[in-house]
């Protein structure tokens, strides 16, 4: 692998640090421009939570529902599965038929989780 | 069944609850006292015949220097006979109370808050008696005869 | 107060600065519409109607105070509405305008009753009036450009021609 010279430093990631250095500085100049551009008179109805022009009543924080956060459980679970299933895909001619069936058989373990959660009532949404 | 035999079967009923009836333009209204308005709801609803299950508005008239000085309107109508009457109630300026019909009629509710609101007519028997239209904190009842058209003098009052 | 705003004198850097702020304050103005009676509808027309468009004045609508720089009141102002009016208005950020649409807003219209303001200028500092019972939304228009020409003229980091005196 080709280096920097001298160092240990890979001559094909430069382009990526100069990318990120960019990134960042454009990020800060935006701010920047920002703060000394914008006019800032903070007075106290200004600041006050927006109710539609009424007084707030009420507490913001309110009880959400338990099923949200299953949903968002049994999304990770199965985005993880579709990530695992990309590199099986890029590399699916050099694995033969051996990988197509150890796939199978890797997608029908998580389908045997998905169909026990669709009959405990976890994808009801009402 | 015509509206005036409705007039009728409640002069046989309540019979001293009928003051006047009479109709014009095909419309029949009756002037009925006070003091057995609820009874007689009741009985305007339930009554297989009448059934006169939707009460389509209730609102007020200021007759100011005529005394009686108010007149509550309530238009009825039945949905299953299709026809309606109006029914008058009047009452004096020191003594603006009438029975609420809210418990028979639900929509009576916030048609009676809003009588309350305009003319400052006391609903007895109404849950929720207060102003509809006007800000809470408003003095004076708008629709009445000696209130000025501009509305008094008015400073805004951020919250 | 910004950190620049109103602070140099009048050269050539800083007037064509101003110009490209106004510039760009002008040409996306995104109002919050408060609609209260008929006037909102020809105001809809305005914004979504085949043969209108908005958008072409870079106008979005906005549905909060809080992102929008300019605040289109469409209808009759109650007394009892003029506090939500006033609460909505101090939750915009600056830079903000108001324009007034209808007869209602700019002057209470026939309405001199017990219950309508008699102009919602009484309430908030109002940029622009446009009358009419409705207005026609190419009224509406002519008074987006209207507005356009006064924040074009507008002096954001030159100082200001002068300064009024707090009188009592």
């Amino acid at each position: 692998m080709a280096t920097v010279p001298g160092t240990f430093l890979p001559l094909n990631y430069w382009p990526v640090i100069i990318y990120l250095i960019i990134a960042i500085a454009f990020g800060i100049l935006m701010i920047s421009v920002g703060y000394l551009l914008r006019p800032s008179r903070p007075d106290p109805s200004k600041l006050s939570p927006y109710e539609c022009g009424c007084l707030p009543v009420g507490d913001a924080r309110e009880q959400f529902s338990v099923r949200f956060y299953i949903i968002a459980m049994l999304f990770v679970l199965f985005d993880l599965e579709t990530v695992f299933m990309y590199p099986w895909a890029i590399s699916f001619n050099r694995l033969g038929l051996y990988g197509l069936v150890e796939m199978f058989i890797f997608i029908l373990i998580l389908l045997v989780g998905y169909f026990y959660a669709w009959k405990k009532g976890a994808l009801e949404w009402d | 069944m015509h509206p005036e035999n409705i007039v009728e079967q409640i002069r046989e009923r309540f019979p001293d609850e009928v003051q006047s009836s009479g109709s014009a333009f095909g419309q029949t209204w009756t002037v009925l006292k006070r003091d057995h308005l609820d009874d007689i709801c009741r009985f305007l609803k339930d009554d297989p015949d009448v059934r006169m299950d939707y009460l389509i508005d209730v609102t007020a008239v200021d007759w100011l220097p005529r005394t009686p000085r108010f007149e509550v309107v309530y238009h009825v109508h039945s949905m299953k006979h299709g026809h309606r009457l109006r029914l008058k109630v009047p009452l004096e300026e020191d003594d603006p109370v009438v029975p609420s019909v809210s418990a028979i009629w639900r929509t009576a509710c916030w048609h009676e808050r809003e009588t309350y609101d305009m003319f400052g007519i006391i609903f007895q028997g109404n849950s929720d008696l207060r102003r509809i239209l006007m800000p809470d904190d408003w003095e004076g009842h708008p629709l009445r005869k000696d209130y000025p058209l501009e509305g008094p003098e008015w400073k805004f009052k951020p919250w | 107060m910004g950190l620049i705003e109103g602070r140099f004198e009048d050269n050539f850097i800083t007037t064509k600065l101003d110009l490209l702020i106004n510039t760009a304050r002008a040409y996306s103005i995104w109002p919050m519409t408060f609609g209260l009676a008929c006037c909102a509808i020809e105001m809809i027309h305005a914004y979504g109607a085949p043969q209108m468009d908005f958008d072409r004045f870079g106008v979005i609508p906005r549905a909060t105070p809080r992102q929008s720089d300019l605040m289109i009141v469409a209808g009759t102002l109650t007394k009892k509405m003029a506090p939500v009016l006033r609460k909505v208005y101090d939750q915009m950020p600056e830079p903000r305008w108001v324009l007034a649409m209808g007869s209602c807003a700019c002057t209470g219209n026939i309405y001199n009753t017990y219950s309508v303001v008699q102009g919602v200028d009484q309430i908030v500092p109002v940029d622009v009036f446009v009358p009419g019972c409705p207005p026609r939304p190419e009224a509406l228009f002519y008074g987006v450009i209207k507005l356009q020409e006064k924040i074009m003229s507008g002096r954001y980091i030159r100082k200001p021609l002068f300064v009024q005196e707090d009188t009592l």
